[in-house]
């Protein structure tokens, strides 16, 4: 696959491991990390996982959240993992904070608890399949309404979404050696 | 469907790389923590400077204080066992805490044996000087490995020798040739497929933090560019003349760490840094505890 390249946000978090998926796939990755970064052309954007609370404060402190928002909400194909489901989540149930807000999604965030929480499990994610999903403190969509729609579900909570060409799963596809999600992504991007 | 803990937990490290973990004594501290961009805050009675400057035995904390750091904030809450303790790190798991730091902090409790993690749901972090203590930790169930440093110094020069001897052994280790690698495993007292893993990898099997006298936004940079994934700042924060504005700039020095000129901007202004002891004047090298 050539010819794409993708911007993964780099402010904190596990962004290496999503680098990494791309790479596996024969598909240039460069990282986001300033304002200044912004000057290089890219055809998607992947935001990664990690504290959706220290990604929201950097966005905002390198003036990268505004020209961001406004390049997500006109179009950008944008691929959010667990923080990056937060950050796209129209509201956060427990949560006043929201971020750049660009789906019809209201998320819960930390909630299946703390560490002792987390967990690995196999699911099936529509226009995928089944794919190997692992939970890290993970938030879930306690609903998805206009244009969004439910990809995927485990124990009746919605787990992966799509709106248009914005795709989040409350998952690490980037942990597991999977990379159908990123395959899916790549399509999302060139799709018309 | 089987639930590998220890890979749950290899991946909660993951999710903090690239961020700072901050030492916490109260509520407060926490949320100031928390707002300043903070990944993770380490729950204690006493920031490491205090416990070198009171003496005597230092040992977990209070479960109600910590329980009450857990309250305030929603990043990962983490808190330190002494090593060896096996039952104090029980009781942090019953307290549902995100990651125990099984630290030469406190008075270590064993000699002789650290904790054996593998028995434990709740993922460790260890402090570790070199690629043997590293790996030795991770035998015995770490999921995260930091340098020890020299915690409550305000000093980074063990932070720096720690993280360069980690780094230079596992160049080393990398340009070993397979048939060596059998005696390697043998210097360094772990299993053979420890030493592949870091031979083929070039890294370790688990996320790398520095820590241990880490004062500034400088002092981040510098280990970043070493080689760590991630800070863990103690008394530097809270034993300074304005915490929140130099917490906020050590979490921008990590994720810019090659920025020089950001790196100025962000070194301006920050009030009074923790005065330090150097390594020459402290009595007690708590990098010595726990081999």
């Amino acid at each position: 696959m050539s010819g794409l390249r993708v911007a993964v946000l780099a402010l904190q978090g596990a962004f290496a491991e999503h680098e990494q998926a791309l790479a596996n796939l024969g598909v240039s990755a460069f990282e986001l990390r300033q304002r200044r970064d912004l000057e290089r052309s890219f055809d998607g954007l992947i935001l990664p996982g990690g504290e959706s609370t220290v990604q929201g404060k950097l966005l905002r402190e390198t003036g990268l959240f505004d020209p961001l928002q406004a390049r997500i909400a006109s179009g950008l194909p944008v691929f959010g993992t667990c923080a990056g489901l937060l950050l796209l989540a129209g509201r956060i149930q427990n949560d006043e904070r929201t971020h750049f807000a660009t789906m019809d999604t209201v998320a819960v965030r930390n909630a299946y608890g703390r560490q002792l929480g987390s967990f690995a499990t196999v699911g099936t994610c529509k226009g995928i399949g089944q794919i190997p999903m692992t939970f890290i403190r993970a938030p879930y969509l306690a609903s998805v309404s206009g244009d969004a729609e439910a990809l995927a579900e485990v124990d009746g909570r919605i787990v992966a979404a799509r709106q248009g060409k914005q795709l989040v799963t409350a998952f690490h596809p980037e942990l597991t050696s999977d990379l159908s999600v990123h395959e899916y992504f790549l399509r999302l991007i060139r799709a018309d | 469907m089987e639930n590998n803990r220890w890979e749950l937990n290899r991946n909660l490290a993951q999710m903090l790389k690239g961020g700072v973990i901050m030492d916490v004594t109260t509520p407060e501290q926490a949320k100031i923590a928390e707002a300043a961009g903070a990944c993770a805050v380490m729950a204690l009675e006493r920031i490491p400077a205090d416990i070198r400057a009171a003496g005597g035995v230092s040992r977990m904390s209070d479960p109600k204080m910590i329980r009450g750091i857990q309250e305030a904030v929603s990043i990962p809450v983490m808190a330190k066992c002494r090593i060896g303790h096996f039952a104090e790190a029980q009781i942090l798991q019953a307290i549902e805490i995100d990651y125990i730091d099984e630290s030469e902090v406190l008075s270590p409790a064993d000699d002789r044996y650290h904790i054996d993690k593998t028995k434990f749901d709740v993922p460790f972090v260890c402090g570790a000087r070199d690629l043997g203590e590293a790996l030795r930790r991770i035998n015995e169930g770490a999921s995260m490995i930091r340098t020890k440093g020299e915690p409550g110094t305000g000093d980074v020069v063990q932070a720096v020798r720690h993280m360069r001897q980690m780094q230079s052994e596992i160049r080393r280790l990398v340009s070993c040739a397979d048939d060596e690698l059998f005696d390697e495993a043998k210097q360094l007292q772990v299993p053979y497929e420890l030493v592949r893993y870091v031979h083929e990898n070039g890294k370790l099997p688990v996320v790398n933090f520095a820590a241990g006298g880490v004062a500034t936004p400088a002092d981040a940079a510098l280990l970043m560019q070493l080689g760590a994934e991630g800070v863990f700042v103690g008394s530097g924060i809270f034993k300074s003349g304005k915490p929140e504005k130099r917490a906020a700039a050590i979490v921008q020095a990590v994720t810019n760490y090659t920025d020089a000129k950001l790196l100025a901007s962000l070194s301006e202004d920050l009030g009074e840094a923790m005065v330090g002891i150097n390594e020459q004047e402290i009595q007690l090298l708590m990098a010595e505890r726990g081999k």
